[in-house]
């Protein structure tokens, strides 16, 4: 393997990681707060792509507005799954809200076959993502250094919004103890609405990252990725949002490396992930970061 | 009432069961035959989860996965060699995978056997964990039996499956083991060891202090669960006869999920009426996904309109009445005669 | 006489917290022993220690001679040691009979499968646990109440019910976490007639929790006084009740509430 290539390798990583680092966010924000496994949010992140490729050919909207949209309608989505199918059951068993997520992700998932069929569809990308770019003679593609940085820009947002602003208090107030917050007037319902606008924001941008890497948009897309992510923020440490970068990004080298090293086992690429949740589950639940429970939001 | 009234009447029902099959067996289309055994099959499924979720409290998604591994043993072994000679067509089979035969009833026993072989193995690790946690592993499990049915070609046939599977599944054989997992399941939920199952469901410290040993319990009710989901999963690959890999998604367990909780987590009368329902509103519903000729006006089909209704309603479910159709309780022949007296009376 | 129950130097350590120090404790065949401190004094983590909850960091619980210090809750329990808890907890969804026959289950000697295929044996078995179970709930007072769901009981019904539940498991040595909590006083003196009256008709040894005194004073043969997880008094109810220490832990304990 020379070296070209497997820079090539630990990029795709890097990119893959970064991917699942956005939705993994969203998870483990929620699970932090409400102890749920919110499995619509695969569907929110497949929302995202599908919602610029709409913006863009229905609308005809330039490339940045459809992307900008995208995210905002997404979020609002977010909101409202939370408000109609989580919110009625705050004081109900913790399984009978994560049935009504499975609902919720199956419902999605369907709409979104009526809505745009089941083909697999092309996703519009920009020109200048496809050009390649000349880094210290290596050649690469702008789009696997777009997808990093709009990352990492996307993350250092939401750090700020979680620990320097007076709703991202609310939130770690929340996630802490929810009924003291309540007692204390943090307004819940508010802020867990800003949680769930938030993470489906960053699953929305994972999502139209997603289909420019990948490019073909289909209805089930999210539940693989959804569920690696999930994964990944198990395997940080569920609740803690460094934990949920860290686990993304250690997920998705692995994914590729081992691909890269182990080509027999491409086949089998998708168990692996669900291997890792199992033992990690079974050797260490609260994963890399869990344990540190002042990183919990 | 007592016990020989029961025994009667019991055998009462079973003999107009057996009637009625008869007279469907006779009269009916074919079409309609296909859904009475569906219905077996999934009430056979329904019970089954309910067993590990809905009386014992175990949250698990691994149905498909269970399912899977029954499909595949049952089909692998009343193929004939001959037929899964020119099946393999990626790779050959291995000669004892190709060699394995044997009549259906051992083939779904075994299939069943298989899958809670599988189930032993991953409780034991598993079964430690609470809930949602539980949940997400066992789906975790359910996916890797599927990934790995797409790459053991020299097995599964891989991402093609089986063809051709002989469609010993009519409505005797779908029945008798549907009737067979009721009575075992009803057997054990009215002993004292199914009272302890339900005690571990409401409060698993107040029954380990009762001296009652949980993980054993649990993972025998887990076993016995899988055990009869691989069964579910043996019928239905003779039944429909063909499987891949495809058909065991996540779709699977959700269908099967939808079942125990609208007739009833803990109810076993509400999961024979809610798989019944659900398998007549789901095939039901394939009309719906099927364009539509009114007079000259043909509306076109719409897919995916099935599962919109489907998962819809098992929100509503979820939101309005959590407990189901049933809740926790039983149409028993002592509610029965009290609903006659009620009726005379009045 | 012989201890029938023998806890040895327990301690339970949480993380740099120690509940219960070097808790030592010998209980002789056939007494009824109380464990008293204020809120907090490591009282039910000491129960918890000897039924199998807890693993205690150090120290040995002995049974009849036999050491099962750290062995699961049900084997405990099938050792010869029942409990209730503090926060009653029954099996809301089911009747007050099937919460007895839960605590049959551990004596049971045919296997789950024998009454799924009608063994006889099995049939019989069960038929025996229901009478046993009815003559238990007779025992506490519930005959008319077995068919009726555990949850709906009134209060007291649902301590004795727990009462029975652990009765059912066939136990040596019982231990009461706070039995007479909620009751007015008329129901603490019946209280204490009953818990007498098992200890005689079951042959059991007793150790229990209490906050009423006069129920402790009343019942009690021997008392252990708790306070921060150190046992600082042990003697009879007339012994405690002099014990300037115990007047001192007690009274500071009020101090403080009046503070």
């Amino acid at each position: 393997m020379t070296i070209e290539i497997l820079l090539q390798h630990l990029l795709n990583g890097l990119t893959l990681g970064s991917l699942y680092a956005l939705i993994a966010i969203g998870y483990t924000m929620v699970y932090g707060i409400l102890r749920l496994i919110n499995f619509a949010h695969s569907e929110i992140f497949m929302l995202g792509a599908y919602f610029v490729f709409w913006g863009v050919t229905l609308f005809h909207l330039p490339w940045p507005l459809a992307l900008f949209g995208a995210v905002v309608a997404v979020a609002l989505v977010g909101v409202l799954v939370d408000r109609v199918a989580y919110r009625p059951l705050r004081d109900a068993p913790r399984i009978s809200a994560l049935i009504s997520a499975i609902g919720v992700s199956f419902f999605l998932q369907n709409v979104a076959i009526v809505l745009f069929k089941a083909i697999p569809r092309e996703v519009y990308r920009p020109q200048w993502l496809e050009d390649p770019l000349l880094v210290g003679g290596v050649r690469v593609l702008p789009l696997t250094l777009f997808v990093p940085i709009f990352s990492v820009l996307l993350m250092l947002g939401l750090v700020y919004v979680v620990y320097h602003t007076k709703p991202g208090l609310g939130m770690r107030a929340i996630s802490k103890d929810i009924e003291t917050s309540a007692l204390m007037g943090v307004p819940v319902n508010q802020v867990i609405a800003l949680t769930f606008g938030l993470g489906s924001a960053l699953a929305a941008a994972s999502g139209i990252m997603w289909a420019l890497r990948y490019p073909q948009l289909q209805p089930v897309m999210g539940v693989i990725p959804g569920f690696k992510a999930f994964i990944a923020a198990v395997f940080g440490g569920i609740g803690s949002i460094p934990g949920a970068v860290i686990g993304g990004v250690i997920l998705g080298f692995l994914e590729i490396l081992i691909v890269a090293f182990f080509p027999d086992l491409a086949g089998y690429r998708d168990a692996f992930a669900f291997v890792l949740l199992i033992v990690v589950l079974l050797v260490k639940p609260t994963g890399l970061l869990g344990a540190r429970s002042e990183e919990k939001v | 009432m007592n016990r020989s009234l029961h025994i009667i009447l019991n055998c009462g029902v079973v003999g107009c069961l057996g009637i009625l099959l008869a007279l469907a067996e006779r009269f009916l289309d074919g079409y309609s035959i296909q859904i009475l055994n569906l219905v077996a099959i999934n009430i056979l499924l329904a019970l089954s989860l309910n067993l590990i979720y809905g009386f014992t409290g175990m949250f698990s998604l691994g149905h498909a996965g269970f399912m899977a591994i029954g499909a595949y043993v049952c089909a692998l072994l009343i193929l004939t060699p001959d037929q899964k000679a020119t099946l393999f067509l990626l790779e050959p089979a291995y000669p004892w995978i190709e060699a394995a035969h044997a009549p259906f009833l051992l083939a779904v026993a075994a299939g069943g056997l298989a899958a809670g072989a599988a189930a032993l193995l991953v409780g034991i690790p598993l079964l430690r964990l609470g809930d949602d946690y539980l949940g997400i592993a066992t789906l975790g499990f359910a996916e890797i039996v599927r990934v790995l049915a797409n790459n053991l070609p020299r097995i599964t046939n891989g991402a093609l499956g089986f063809k051709g599977i002989p469609a010993y599944a009519d409505l005797w054989w779908n029945y008798g083991w549907c009737l067979l997992g009721l009575l075992i399941v009803v057997r054990l939920l009215g002993s004292t060891t199914g009272q302890c199952l339900k005690a571990i469901r409401d409060d698993e410290i107040a029954a380990r202090a009762m001296g009652v040993d949980a993980f054993r319990l649990k993972l025998l009710s887990f076993t016995l669960g899988a055990f009869f989901a691989g069964v579910g999963g043996g019928l239905l690959a003779s039944l429909l006869t063909t499987i891949d890999p495809k058909m065991f998604l996540f779709t699977m367990t959700f269908n099967v999920l939808m079942m125990v909780v609208m007739g009833g987590l803990g109810s076993v009368t509400g999961s024979v009426i809610a798989g019944a329902a659900v398998t007549m509103i789901l095939e039901w519903l394939r009309f719906v996904e099927n364009p539509i000729t009114v007079g000259n006006l043909t509306l076109p089909g719409i897919p995916g309109m099935r599962m919109v209704v489907f998962s819809l309603l098992l929100i509503a479910v979820i939101l309005f009445r959590r407990e189901g159709l049933m809740g926790t309780r039983e149409i028993t022949w002592e509610r029965m005669a009290a609903w006659v007296r009620r009726g005379r009376t009045a | 006489m012989k201890a029938l129950v023998e806890a040895r130097d327990l301690t339970m350590r949480f993380g740099g917290l120690v509940a219960v120090s070097e808790f030592s404790l010998a209980i002789p065949k056939g007494a009824i022993v109380g464990l008293i401190g204020p809120n907090g004094a490591g009282k039910t983590t000491c129960f918890n220690m000897i039924t199998g909850f807890y693993r205690p960091t150090s120290g040995q619980v002995v049974l009849d001679g036999q050491d099962i210090t750290g062995l699961p809750p049900h084997l405990v329990c099938r050792a010869g040691i029942a409990r209730t808890f503090q926060n009653i907890r029954l099996f809301g969804n089911a009747t007050a009979l099937e919460n007895v026959l839960v605590g049959m289950y551990v004596r049971q000697k045919t296997s789950w499968w024998q009454s799924v295929v009608f063994w006889p044996a099995a049939l019989r078995e069960q038929e025996t646990q229901r009478t046993r179970a009815m003559e238990l709930l007779a025992a506490v007072g519930l005959t008319d109440m077995a068919a009726e769901k555990a949850s709906s009981l009134p209060y007291g019904a649902q301590r004795r019910l727990e009462i029975a539940r652990a009765l059912a498991t066939g136990p040596r040595f019982l231990l009461l976490d706070e039995p007479a909590a909620g009751m007015n006083p008329q129901e603490s003196q019946e209280l204490m007639a009953f818990i007498r009256r098992i200890r005689d008709d079951f042959d059991l040894t007793i150790l229990l929790i209490e906050h009423d005194m006069k129920v402790v004073m009343g019942v009690c043969e021997h008392i252990a006084v708790l306070d921060y997880g150190v046992t600082i008094a042990e003697g009879s109810p007339a012994a405690i009740q002099a014990n300037p220490k115990v007047i001192e832990a007690y009274l500071g304990e009020e101090a403080l509430a009046h503070a």
